[in-house]
């Protein structure tokens, strides 16, 4: 009986030598590779019996290996059989000794099915490793068309603006901002939040951008509002939305500002003589059809910053405190007379120290200051 | 990145010894050296170390640019070298690490003393008149084998290695990392290696230079080896009494007196 086990065992068995010269080999493996006795024993060796590249593999890994750990598991190789053919199979190898001579002892199980499921899911990963280099691609260009490329250059007016995309960055995000004009001295800065993220929050966000491009033409920043809304609405969005308006004149050689708000957190305006939130509350956009919004004018000099942040930056999170408005103007207090650049720099890496990385949610923050014009000749 | 961080460095022996560097080629770690550096470790300053991705050294350090041509690798050689503060190394490369030690004397020669080149090759695919002993889609077929092999190798068995190098043969704790490499650098070194071509490099080579081979070695044929010899200016030949590729393995004690006679260590 061991006899027979051996020879027609439900794998390929086979012994070596130390150098890999073929001593022994059952009749199982003679069969699925087609070969007499006679053909290997004594005569070939193991890596005789592989692809080219296989004995590559023989040499750097399964020889290696053998050699000093006394096995190998499950290292798959492609036997070449007598008719040319391929067998996939996994071995299994360790050493003994016989007699006085290292052997090694192999234990050969045919893998055909194995290697065509392998190969199927290599496929895949290599298909999702794709999809999701596509997604985060499509991911980047849809969320850069909802922020401008760069910022206009404002005659008199120094802008900078930051946004931080939530977590790996790969899905869209709701935060957005703008800035346009609408004649001469005459400008508009916009940020928003739209409720959620991905595909259907960046349609949300597109047409919330445009509308407020369109209506604040004719409108005032409330007014502006107001339109989009009833566009929200009309549209059966299904998202709700928070906004801030900066509607920036320059009168009487001074920059006027009117601030509305939208359910969004009040902006901060520092100045010379102090620091603090300012315009008043508004409805929540996309919600309701009775809204409530309020045009509050600022006169800003040199030494004005007006911060509009979205909740990324006042929510971000640690251990159930929230950043909080107070931080924010805080440290527009502090840093306030620096390029506002650095100033939002060092906001939105306070919050996303204070939340933590990932940060879970997106981060959009803009700033505007009053500069000394030149007077033109 | 610091050099020094790009490779996993053992240093041992005699601290103020001439330094030999041992380098392991394409699919296995610094392990592969065990049977042999620490037979120098009386008299000189004995360095191991992981090419980067391999062994313990971490992938952090790689960097597709520059490792795909066996030159970046040279880099990284001699980087190690200067951040050890190496000076006249003997340089022992195994395999692929033959060429890059190669290329590493090339790049600076004044850094290093003497080359052993175990089992190198000039080129692995053959080319004309020259017999590399593989053909193209030899490789793309061993590339295609490392995505088999690999695919079984999960990464939950990541590397767990603890190197000790006072007992010759692999630990329990060894077992489940060696040979056991990142998988994408694998396969980018495997391409890097057996796609290269350095036989026109080979006359650039000034330092004395010992080529060991071994018998019936199918990565590097007996006229392989000879190849390499003969275009080397400064070189000295040794055919091994050892089959296959890894002497270093199978035939330490003719290694080691090879290399011996070579660099004048007398026991």
């Amino acid at each position: 009986m061991p006899q027979r086990h051996y020879e027609h065992a439900a794998c390929g068995l086979l012994t070596t030598d130390a150098d890999g010269r073929i001593l022994a080999v059952n009749q199982t493996l003679l069969t699925w590779m087609g070969h007499e006795r006679t053909d290997l024993v004594g005569r070939r060796t193991f890596s005789d019996l592989l692809t080219g590249g296989g004995r590559i593999y023989h040499e750097t890994h399964y020889a290696p290996m053998v050699a000093m750990q006394g096995f190998a598991r499950e290292l798959a190789f492609d036997l070449v059989c007598a008719d040319e053919s391929r067998l996939p199979v996994l071995v299994n190898a360790r050493t003994d000794v016989h007699g006085d001579e290292p052997v090694v002892h192999m234990a050969i199980f045919d893998a055909t099915e194995r290697r065509m499921y392998e190969r199927e899911l290599l496929a895949a990963k290599e298909n999702a490793e794709y999809a999701e280099a596509h997604a985060q691609l499509l991911a980047r260009t849809l969320q850069q068309s909802l922020l401008p490329n760069r910022l206009p250059s404002v005659p008199g007016l120094e802008i900078a603006s930051r946004y931080l995309p939530a977590g790996t960055g790969h899905e869209i995000g709701g935060d957005f901002y703008d800035v346009f004009q609408i004649g001469a001295g005459d400008w508009v800065v916009a940020l928003g939040d739209v409720q959620g993220k991905g595909v259907d929050a960046a349609v949300v966000t597109t047409l919330v951008r445009h509308s407020i491009r369109a209506a604040s033409v004719e409108h005032e920043p409330s007014g502006a509002l107001r339109i989009v809304n009833e566009v929200l609405l009309h549209a059966d969005a299904k998202r709700f939305c928070t906004v801030v308006l900066f509607r920036c004149r320059v009168t009487d050689g001074r920059w006027r500002v009117t601030v509305s708000c939208a359910g969004h957190p009040l902006p901060v305006l520092g100045t010379s003589g102090g620091v603090g939130a300012v315009g008043r509350p508004g409805t929540l956009l996309g919600v309701l059809p009775d809204v409530m919004f309020h045009d509050v004018d600022l006169l800003l000099d040199e030494s004005s910053v007006l911060v509009a942040y979205t909740d990324g930056v006042s929510e971000a999170r640690r251990d159930g405190e929230m950043f909080g408005p107070e931080r924010i103007v805080d440290l527009v207090g502090r840093v306030g007379d620096q390029p506002l650049d650095a100033v939002l720099g060092q906001l939105v890496d306070a919050a996303a120290e204070f939340g933590g990385t990932p940060n879970q949610d997106d981060i959009a923050v803009i700033a505007i200051r009053p500069v000394v014009v030149e007077p033109t000749p | 990145m610091e050099p020094n961080d790009r490779n996993e460095a053992n240093v041992s022996g005699n601290p103020v010894g001439r330094p030999i560097v041992f380098a392991h080629g394409f699919g296995c770690d610094s392990n592969m050296w065990r049977f042999v550096a620490p037979r120098y470790e009386d008299e000189f300053k004995v360095v191991t170390f992981d090419h980067v991705g391999h062994g313990r050294s971490g992938s952090s350090g790689f960097d597709v640019a520059r490792h795909s041509s066996l030159d970046g690798y040279a880099m990284d050689v001699v980087e190690l070298c200067q951040a050890l503060e190496l000076t006249d190394v003997i340089f022992v490369g195994h395999s692929v690490s033959a060429m890059i030690g190669a290329l590493a004397t090339v790049r600076e020669p004044a850094l290093f003393d003497k080359l052993v080149m175990v089992g190198p090759s000039a080129r692995y695919i053959d080319a004309g008149d020259y017999r590399g002993g593989f053909t193209e889609s030899d490789i793309i077929e061993m590339l295609d084998s490392l995505d088999s092999n690999y695919l079984g190798w999960s990464s939950a068995m990541a590397p767990v290695i603890v190197g000790n190098p006072d007992r010759p043969h692999l630990g329990e704790e060894l077992t489940a990392s060696f040979c056991r490499t990142d998988p994408t650098i694998a396969k980018h070194f495997a391409r890097v290696t057996f796609m290269s071509d350095n036989r026109d490099d080979l006359p650039e080579v000034k330092v004395p230079t010992l080529v060991l081979q071994c018998k019936n070695d199918v990565i590097a044929p007996v006229e392989v080896g000879e190849y390499v010899r003969d275009r080397l200016p400064n070189a000295t030949y040794e055919l091994l009494d050892a089959t296959g590729h890894c002497p270093n393995l199978s035939a330490p004690d003719a290694t080691v007196a090879a290399i011996d006679a070579f660099i004048g260590v007398s026991r």
